[in-house]
C-alpha cells in the first residue's frame, strides 16, 4: 500500500515535472541526489522535498523576525528614537522574544466567527509567501526549484495571499474587519495588474520567465542599464505596486490603524496574528527580491568583481534586496496613507496608461535593438 | 423587470459601526455612531458621557482657589489657559490690580501652552492620515516646552501656576534664557513639519476640500479658535477680547477662507508663527514687581454674574460664575470650545470616506474631557 501511495506521489511529480518543466535545481537536486544513495529514487524525491521545505521554513521565520527588527530600527530611526537594543546584541534577539510570546499567548477569537474559515486562513497567507520563496534565486544553486514560467508563478501566487486576508476579515465577523478585507481585495486585484504589466515589460526584454535564465541574460549588464528608460519606468512602477500589493503604507488600507484599528487581523490573536504579521514582512522581502532578480542582476556582481566565488552571490543578492526593502521602510514612515478611492484613482488612471505605453515603448526598443549592453 | 431584479439583487444596505470609545483616531473616549454605506458615511451620531466627571457641579462645592485645578482636567492641553480663564473671572469680579509681570508672565506661558497643543495636535494629525513619523517630531518640540514648564511650575501637563491674584509663584531664573533657546529652536523646526507634511502631495489630496465648513455654518454652529479661523469667521478672542498683556502685542490672526481639512490645517501651522512673535515680543520686556497680590484666605465673589472668556488652544473658552456671595459659586458654565466644535462634525463628514472622517476629526482637534468636563 506504501509503495503504491509512493508511486502515484512520484507518478504525480513526473508529470508536473513535464507538464511545467519542473527541474530540481540546484539544492534540491543535490539533496536529492545525496539521498538516493540510501533509499529508492522515489522516497528520496518526497524526502527531499520535505527537507527543502523544512529548510525554506528556517529561512521564513528567521527572514521575517529579522525584517522585523530592521524595520523596528529603521522606523526608530526615522522617528529620533533608538529601537529595541536591549535584548541580545543591538536587539538582535528582540523579535525572537517577541514572538516566544506571541506562541505563549492564547488564541482568542470571536464567539460567532466561522471557525474553519477563521482558523484557515492565516494559512493562506505564510503558504503563498513560502512558495513564492521557493522560487528566488538567491544564487545560481540556491533556488528549491526553477520552472518555465517563474516570474508567471511568482504573480499567481502572489495573489493568493490576498484570499487569506478576505476570509480572514470574513470570518472573523467584526466590521472593521470586514471593510479591511473587501479594500484588501479590491487592492490587490487593481495592482495585480501593474505588477504583471510592469514585470510583462521586462519580459520583452530577456524574452524568458525563467528566472535563472533572466539571471543570465544580466551578464551584459542588468536590465534596468539594458532597458534604460522603459525599464526604469518599470521599476518605479513595480516598487509602487508591490508596495500596494503587500498592504504597505502608503497603501496599507487594509490596516489603517487609525481607520479600522487594525483592520482585517483585528480578531486574530498569539500564533495567527503572528502569521499575518510575519507574511507581512516575508512579502515585502519577495517584492524586493523580485526587483533585484527582474531589475538588478539577481546574485550577479556590480562588473562581474566577484565572478569567480560563486557563494558570494547570496552576499550581492541580499545587499541588493535589501536596499529595496530599505526603499519600503522609507516609503512608509514618511508617507501618509492614500484614501481608498484615490488609491484606486492612482492604479486605473495613472499606473495602467502608463504602464500600457511603456511596454509598447519597450517593443520598439526591443525591435529596434536601442538595448545598452556592457 | 430584469434591471429591477438586478437592481435589488445588488441593493446596497447601509449599516451602522461603532467607533469607540476604544478606537485609536477618536483621541479619547468619544464614540460615534456611524451610519455607513460600503466606504461613504451616511450619518455620525457623537455619543458623548464616557468621561464626564461633572466638573461644573464639583465647582458649586469647592472654593475659588480649589476651582482652578479642576479646569486642568477640562482641556488638558491648554491647560494655563483654563486656569488663567477662572483666574480672570475672580479678579475681574474682585477688581484686583493684577501686576503686570504677572499679565506678560500669564501671555508668555499662555502662548507656549498654544506652542505645545498645536505640536501634539501636529502629530496626531499626521498619524491620523498615517504618516506615523510626524508624532514623534511633534514631542521632540512639545517635550522642551514641558521642561520648561516643569522648571518654572513643577508640572508638565496640569499645570496649576496661576492662582486667583497672580501665579502660585515666581519664574525660575533660567526661564527667559530657555524660552528664548526654544524659540530659536522652533524657528528652524516649523519649515521642517512644512517638509515632512504640509508640502507632501497624499497629505494634500487627503486634505484638500474635504470637511468643508462654509462660513455661515461655521457661525450657526457655533464654532471657534482654528476651526472657525479656517472658514473665514474672525473670532480670535486674543484679537478682539484681549486680556492679560495681548493689549500691548501685535500679531496677525491667521485666517483662511476655503474652510476645509487643509485650511484648518494651515490656520494652525500660521499660529505656531504668530504665537511665537507675540513670545519674542513679551519675553524681553518682562517687567519687575511682585508675582502676586495677596487676597482673602476665603474670597468671596460679590453678588452678581461674571462672565470672561479666552482663546484656548481649541478656541473660545467662557467661563461663567453666578455667585451669591459666598465662597463658593451658585452655578458655574464652562463653554468648552471642544463641544461647539464637535456638533460641526456630522454636517461636514457626511459623504465623505471614512479615511475622510479621520482626517477630518484630526483638524476638529478634539479633546474629549473637555467636551464631557
Amino acid at each position: 500500500m506504501f509503495r503504491l501511495i509512493i508511486q502515484y506521489c512520484f507518478s504525480i511529480t513526473d508529470i508536473h515535472a513535464s507538464v511545467i518543466g519542473l527541474r530540481s535545481s540546484g539544492i534540491t537536486r543535490s539533496i536529492q541526489d545525496w539521498l538516493s544513495g540510501m533509499m529508492p529514487e522515489a522516497t528520496a524525491q518526497i524526502v527531499g522535498m520535505v527537507i527543502i521545505a523544512l529548510i525554506y521554513l528556517g529561512i521564513f521565520s528567521v527572514a521575517g523576525l529579522f525584517l522585523v527588527l530592521i524595520e523596528r530600527r529603521v522606523a526608530a530611526w526615522f522617528q529620533l528614537r533608538i529601537g529595541p537594543n536591549r535584548v541580545g546584541f543591538q536587539g538582535l534577539l528582540q523579535t525572537m522574544a517577541d514572538a516566544l510570546k506571541l506562541v505563549s499567548k492564547e488564541l482568542t477569537g470571536t464567539e460567532r466567527a466561522d471557525k474553519f474559515l477563521y482558523n484557515l486562513a492565516p494559512y493562506f497567507v505564510i503558504i503563498s509567501a513560502l512558495m513564492a520563496l521557493g522560487l528566488i534565486p538567491f544564487t545560481k544553486a540556491f533556488q528549491a526549484f526553477d520552472i518555465n514560467i517563474g516570474i508567471f508563478f511568482l504573480i499567481a501566487i502572489s495573489s493568493i495571499g490576498v484570499i487569506g486576508i478576505l476570509l480572514g476579515g470574513w470570518a472573523s465577523n467584526n466590521k472593521f474587519a470586514l471593510i479591511g478585507a473587501m479594500r484588501s481585495g479590491v487592492q490587490t486585484i487593481s495592482y495585480e495588474l501593474s505588477v504583471g504589466l510592469s514585470l510583462l515589460t521586462m519580459i520583452l526584454l530577456t524574452g524568458s520567465l525563467q528566472l535563472s535564465e533572466i539571471v543570465e541574460v544580466q551578464k551584459n549588464g542588468w536590465l534596468i542599464v539594458q532597458g534604460h528608460i522603459p525599464a526604469i519606468i518599470a521599476f518605479m512602477i513595480f516598487m509602487i505596486a508591490g508596495t500596494a500589493e503587500t498592504n504597505r503604507a502608503p497603501f496599507d488600507m487594509v490596516e489603517a490603524e487609525s481607520e479600522l484599528g487594525a483592520g482585517f487581523h483585528t480578531e486574530y490573536s498569539g500564533m495567527k496574528f503572528a502569521y499575518f504579521f510575519l507574511a507581512e514582512f516575508i512579502n515585502m522581502f519577495i517584492i524586493a527580491a523580485i526587483a533585484t532578480t527582474v531589475f538588478f542582476g539577481a546574485w550577479l556582481s556590480p562588473f562581474g568583481i566577484t565572478e569567480s566565488i560563486p557563494i558570494l552571490g547570496v552576499f550581492w543578492f541580499l545587499a541588493k534586496a535589501m536596499v529595496l526593502v530599505f526603499l519600503m521602510m522609507w516609503f512608509r514612515w514618511t508617507f501618509p496613507r492614500l484614501r481608498v478611492d484615490q488609491l484606486l484613482t492612482l492604479e486605473w488612471k495613472y499606473l495602467l496608461p502608463i504602464n500600457l505605453a511603456n511596454i509598447v515603448i519597450m517593443a520598439f526598443i526591443v525591435w529596434q535593438k536601442l538595448i545598452i549592453q556592457i | 423587470m430584469e434591471t429591477e431584479t438586478l437592481n435589488n439583487n445588488f441593493k446596497s444596505e447601509e449599516y451602522f459601526i461603532n467607533m469607540g470609545p476604544q478606537h485609536p483616531a477618536t483621541h479619547g473616549v468619544l464614540r460615534l455612531l456611524l451610519t455607513i454605506d460600503g466606504e461613504i458615511i451616511k450619518k455620525v451620531e457623537p455619543d458623548l458621557g464616557y468621561i464626564h466627571r461633572s466638573i461644573e457641579k464639583m465647582c458649586e462645592r469647592d472654593s475659588y482657589q480649589q476651582i482652578v485645578h479642576l479646569t486642568d482636567r477640562m482641556d488638558y492641553l491648554s491647560s494655563h489657559i483654563n486656569n488663567e480663564a477662572v483666574c480672570l473671572t475672580v479678579e475681574n469680579a474682585l477688581q484686583l490690580e493684577i501686576p503686570e509681570r504677572v499679565k506678560v508672565i500669564r501671555t508668555i506661558i499662555g502662548e507656549l501652552t498654544r506652542i505645545a497643543s498645536h505640536c501634539l495636535w501636529w502629530g496626531v494629525m499626521g498619524m491620523d492620515v498615517g504618516a506615523l513619523s510626524t508624532f514623534f517630531y511633534g514631542f521632540r518640540d512639545r517635550e522642551m516646552i514641558n521642561d520648561i514648564f516643569e522648571e518654572t511650575c513643577g508640572a508638565r501637563l496640569t499645570m496649576n501656576y496661576n492662582v486667583p491674584g497672580g501665579l502660585m509663584w515666581d519664574i525660575h531664573p533660567n526661564f527667559i534664557n530657555r524660552v528664548k533657546k526654544f524659540v530659536a529652536h522652533f524657528k528652524t523646526k516649523i519649515p521642517e513639519y512644512d517638509q515632512l507634511l504640509t508640502g507632501n502631495i497624499i497629505f494634500q489630496k487627503r486634505t484638500k476640500g474635504v470637511g468643508v465648513l462654509s462660513k455661515e455654518d461655521a457661525i450657526s454652529f457655533g464654532v471657534s479658535g482654528p476651526v472657525a479661523r479656517g472658514s473665514g469667521y474672525s473670532c480670535d478672542v486674543r484679537k478682539y477680547h484681549p486680556y492679560s498683556a495681548l493689549d500691548r502685542v501685535t500679531f496677525n490672526e491667521a485666517l483662511q477662507t476655503e474652510g476645509d481639512t487643509f485650511a484648518r490645517y494651515q490656520v494652525r501651522i500660521q499660529e505656531l508663527w504668530e504665537s511665537l512673535s507675540i513670545i519674542e515680543q513679551l519675553i524681553d520686556n518682562i517687567p519687575e514687581g511682585e508675582h502676586r497680590v495677596a487676597t482673602n484666605a476665603v474670597i468671596k465673589l460679590p453678588k452678581g454674574e461674571f462672565y470672561q472668556k479666552v482663546e484656548t488652544a481649541r478656541g473660545e473658552l467662557g467661563v461663567y460664575i453666578i455667585s451669591t456671595g459666598t465662597k463658593n459659586p451658585y452655578r458655574l458654565k464652562f463653554r468648552s470650545p471642544g463641544f461647539s466644535n464637535l456638533s460641526a462634525l456630522n454636517h461636514i463628514a457626511v459623504g465623505g470616506k471614512i479615511g475622510d472622517l479621520v482626517a477630518t476629526m484630526a483638524t476638529l482637534d478634539l479633546v474629549i474631557p473637555d467636551i464631557d468636563r
